[in-house]
């Protein structure tokens, strides 16, 4: 590992002026970063943690009925939060989905959204990879690429965003707060991270120095309580990257769809919200051909990016499932394998 | 520029001089504090060899800097048995076959400890398996494993159903 000052500010403005130098980078519960700094793939020349500043480890439920999630709460926190569990359900099914209770217990809200991701092209620093350095080619573009997007890629990039939390956050409209060198912004969620285009080696739209410091959910994601699930396939039944995944809520009114959320994990560099699903299924019944017809919407700009065009009917099928579940109603509990097709539990026959 | 800390290491303070920001807290226990009962396993965060105890929360120690952990307590496999009698759950390993060479065993100790106190898998295997996936064991002792975490799971309830009688 290369070696790095390591600098722990005491508020947030000096952690934002120590973090805005150029090399510096922020450090949390270092899961991923650590793990990136061991393999080289990310070599900054400084540290600043801020895992002891304060205030923002807390959840708070808000007068107006959302809930402020400061960054530094762990993943597994937040899961394990009652009252947050059922008002978010998806959002707590996600979180349990990924990685394995150890990570879970130590990665933080603002980490997980700025994790890296797992392409093995972007971790082998012997291969050219344009995230990692801006210019020198993707050896995934012509390699083992089956689990690689195939919505939103470019030529220069077709790395998938790994987050499974992100995907539930971005149906519900999620916003995320924002320390910056001109004081505090926020944007939702759907605007943070970047479509790789021209430049996959931004990432995200933060600029430099700015520090996440919590996650909001609004109320009114409160009201897909009833009929919220995350749904995700992946090649082994725990403690493994979504190969698809999908979150899926409703709010059925008189046996018909009053609101929709559709949203996509996997597949892109991004949480992908499909609005165009959501418009399907507003005002349609929740029925097995709506769905159909809402997961033909949501991939029909979908296109394979390598060997991976099994992932397009995939993720058809996933948000066909994960719509079936969530009609079917939150369980009281989330099953013993969040997200999992194989739970027994699940409500929907294998295909 | 060496960084001072300060741990609770298995209930013993120690002040400890960083002369590298790098360390990390699975290097401190096995390089500078001869606690080698921590095994170092893939060093990325994979294999959960690494499990310990940090502020009663299991967590990988090969993914976090010593130095970030000021203050910290932290309990790994040299610090659960009282003398020579087990912990509960070293225990339960044994008449279960919960391992083989032995290599991820205090991973697979430590991380049962967490999962116990987590309170969320309860008597159900299939929680079990989920909540012990992110320990490996290469030589595939895991049906003994989940035995073993489903008998100190029991002892655990029986022993807290005796306290409250």
């Amino acid at each position: 590992m290369k070696p790095f000052d390591y600098v722990k500010p005491a508020t947030l403005a000096d952690a934002v002026a120590a973090a805005a130098q150029p090399g510096a980078a922020y450090l949390a519960a270092g899961t991923n970063l650590i793990d990136l700094m061991k393999g080289g793939v990310s070599r900054p020349d400084r540290l600043v943690d801020v895992t002891h500043l304060p205030g923002l480890d807390r959840i708070e439920h808000l007068p107006d009925g959302g809930v402020r999630i400061g960054a530094l709460v762990s993943n597994a926190g937040l899961a394990h939060d009652t009252d947050f569990a059922k008002a978010y359900p998806a959002v707590a099914e996600a979180l349990l989905s990924g990685a394995s209770a150890q990570l879970r217990n130590a990665a933080t809200v603002g980490g997980n959204l700025l994790q890296r991701t797992r392409c093995a092209y972007f971790y082998d620093t012997a291969s050219r990879c344009n995230k990692r350095a801006a210019g020198s080619g993707c050896d995934a573009r012509e390699g083992e690429n089956r689990l690689h997007a195939v919505l939103g890629w470019s030529e220069q990039c077709i790395a998938t965003h790994p987050s499974d939390f992100c995907v539930p956050l971005v149906a519900l409209d999620a916003v995320v707060e924002i320390e910056g060198r001109n004081g505090r912004r926020e944007l939702p969620l759907e605007e943070l991270h970047r479509l790789p285009g021209e430049t996959p080696e931004r990432e995200t739209v933060l600029e430099p120095g700015d520090l996440i410091t919590a996650v909001r959910l609004p109320a009114a994601a409160r009201d897909f309580a009833a009929h919220a699930r995350y749904l995700k396939v992946r090649e082994r039944t725990s403690y493994a990257f979504a190969v698809v995944s999908a979150a899926a809520a409703l709010q059925i009114e008189n046996g018909k769809i009053k609101d929709a959320r559709v949203a996509l994990g996997g597949i892109a560099a991004k949480p992908w919200r499909s609005r165009v699903a959501e418009q399907v299924l507003k005002g349609a019944t929740p029925d097995a051909q709506n769905f159909r017809e809402a997961a033909q919407a949501a991939l029909a700009v979908a296109k394979p990016s390598g060997d991976n065009a099994f992932k397009i009917e995939l993720a058809r099928r996933v948000i066909v499932r994960a719509l079936t579940l969530a009609t079917a109603g939150t369980p009281a509990r989330i099953s013993a394998l969040p997200g999992s097709p194989f739970a027994a539990n699940s409500g929907a026959l294998h295909a | 520029m060496t960084h001072s800390i300060s741990l609770t290491v298995n209930g013993t303070k120690r002040e400890i001089e960083l002369n590298d920001p790098r360390v990390t807290l699975l290097d401190l226990l096995r390089e500078r504090l001869d606690l080698t009962g921590t095994k170092k396993g893939c060093d990325r965060g994979q294999c959960g060899a690494c499990t310990i105890l940090v502020d009663g929360k299991r967590i990988n120690s090969c993914l976090a800097l010593a130095i970030s952990h000021d203050g910290a307590e932290v309990v790994t496999i040299e610090g659960i048995a009282r003398g020579d009698q087990l912990h509960p759950v070293q225990a339960a390993f044994i008449p279960h076959d919960g391992f083989q060479c032995g290599f991820c065993t205090p991973g697979q100790i430590m991380s049962t400890i967490g999962l116990l106190c987590e309170g969320q898998a309860g008597d159900d295997p299939e929680r079990i398996r989920e909540g012990m996936s992110g320990n490996l064991c290469r030589c595939g002792a895991y049906a003994g494993i989940v035995d073993a975490v489903l008998e100190a799971q029991a002892n655990q309830t029986d022993s807290k159903q005796r306290r409250s009688a």
